[in-house]
């Protein structure tokens, strides 16, 4: 039921949308051809100009992950980790998630394969994967697309929200699929 | 800061790897890395293009102007610099909407959007503002109704209820975007002090 009703939202929401905007513009007599290909002609700049910023943070990132040193810093972690409860199997999908999305989403199918989807592991990695977004890249593409170069507090508050994110899903899933 | 966390992984990557004589890898990584950054660029042009031109004729029909007006008094608490009839708002709103219904590759495009109209707010263009940091906090954060990657995936792994963990993943979200909203409002506070 309730599996039906989230694959019905997510397959309709897009179609139903578009359907909505053009009718609403054909409604309001909007040239909804020309608006469209107005509001397009933005689309292409927009994702050049973010091209440097992506590329400056995906290199660094890379390195990072490809020379090892994030699994270094993931064994230094785990101890420290793990004396607040968190499971040794989930330190490197804490690291990986606000570095890099698919990096993450790749982790938490793994760990959904080594333990199953509906053992304690896997659900905690599920609720992880789906309830925050990559703060790097977030951060990299939306203040590189209009230019800023610095982002203030604003990457202090979005590792904050991982970190809550991270231990908030460890905690809940305990609590409610203990049993 | 943005500039030593660049600059520590690079450095601290490659100290590691020479350490561990593995240093060709570097080589590989970075050419590696920066061809997927332009092609993830270029992946972002079509879906661009698709939203920002939908967005334009929601924009010019008033679709736009309805929704903010529902949810504008939730708004306006949040992002308080922000004149209620500024096309930032609209933007804002739409964003956070299109996160919740998880409609992930729309989401990039109308953030990018909002992003450019709280710009035309912004009196020093390199530095963020405070509302920014704020929209960017809740779009870190990611609040979404329906996680639908995690979903597929859990069917895929073979899972008996891959659902089961949505009412989960609403409580952590919506609980970890209350926690951020409360630290950003911190650190504007403190950021406006010094």
């Amino acid at each position: 039921m309730m599996l039906e009703l989230c694959t019905k939202i997510s397959i309709w929401a897009i179609p139903m949308g578009i359907v909505i905007i053009i009718l609403s513009g054909l409604w309001s007599k909007v040239k909804v051809y020309e608006a469209f290909v107005e509001g397009a002609s933005e689309g292409f700049y927009t994702a050049v100009r973010i091209m440097p910023f992506l590329v400056a943070m995906m290199v660094s990132i890379s390195v990072f992950r490809d020379s090892g040193a994030m699994q270094f810093m993931i064994n230094c972690l785990s101890p420290v980790l793990s004396l607040l409860g968190v499971p040794e199997a989930l330190v490197p999908l804490a690291i990986m998630k606000p570095l890099s999305g698919t990096g993450a989403l790749g982790l938490a199918a793994e760990l959904l394969n080594q333990f199953g989807p509906d053992s304690l592991y896997g659900r905690i990695a599920s609720t992880i994967a789906g309830s925050t977004d990559t703060t790097f890249y977030i951060l990299t593409v939306y203040f590189g697309a209009v230019g800023i170069t610095n982002p203030r507090y604003s990457l202090y508050v979005g590792l904050f929200g991982d970190m809550v994110g991270f231990f908030s899903s460890i905690y809940i899933c305990r609590l409610i699929f203990a049993s | 800061m943005i500039n030593l966390i660049w600059a520590a992984f690079l450095l601290i990557g490659i100290i590691y790897a020479a350490i561990n004589g593995n240093i060709d890898i570097i080589t590989k990584s970075v050419i590696d890395a920066a061809e997927s950054g332009v092609t993830l660029s270029f992946k972002l042009i079509g879906v661009m293009c698709l939203w920002l031109g939908l967005m334009k004729i929601a924009e010019k029909a008033g679709v736009v102007k309805i929704i903010t007006k529902v949810l504008h008094p939730m708004m306006k608490r949040i992002f308080r610099n922000i004149p209620e009839n500024h096309p930032a708002m609209g933007a804002i709103i739409m964003t956070i909407s299109a996160n919740m219904l998880g409609l992930g590759n729309a989401v990039t495009p109308l953030g990018i959007k909002a992003m450019q109209e709280m710009q035309s707010l912004n009196g020093n263009k390199t530095i963020a503002t405070p509302a920014m940091c704020t929209f960017l906090a809740i779009c870190t954060t990611g609040f979404t109704i329906v996680p639908a990657t995690v979903i597929a995936l859990r069917a895929a792994a073979g899972s008996a209820r891959p659902e089961e963990i949505v009412g989960v993943t609403i409580v952590v979200s919506l609980f970890t975007t209350i926690m951020v909203l409360i630290f950003d409002f911190f650190c504007r506070i403190i950021f406006y002090r010094i």
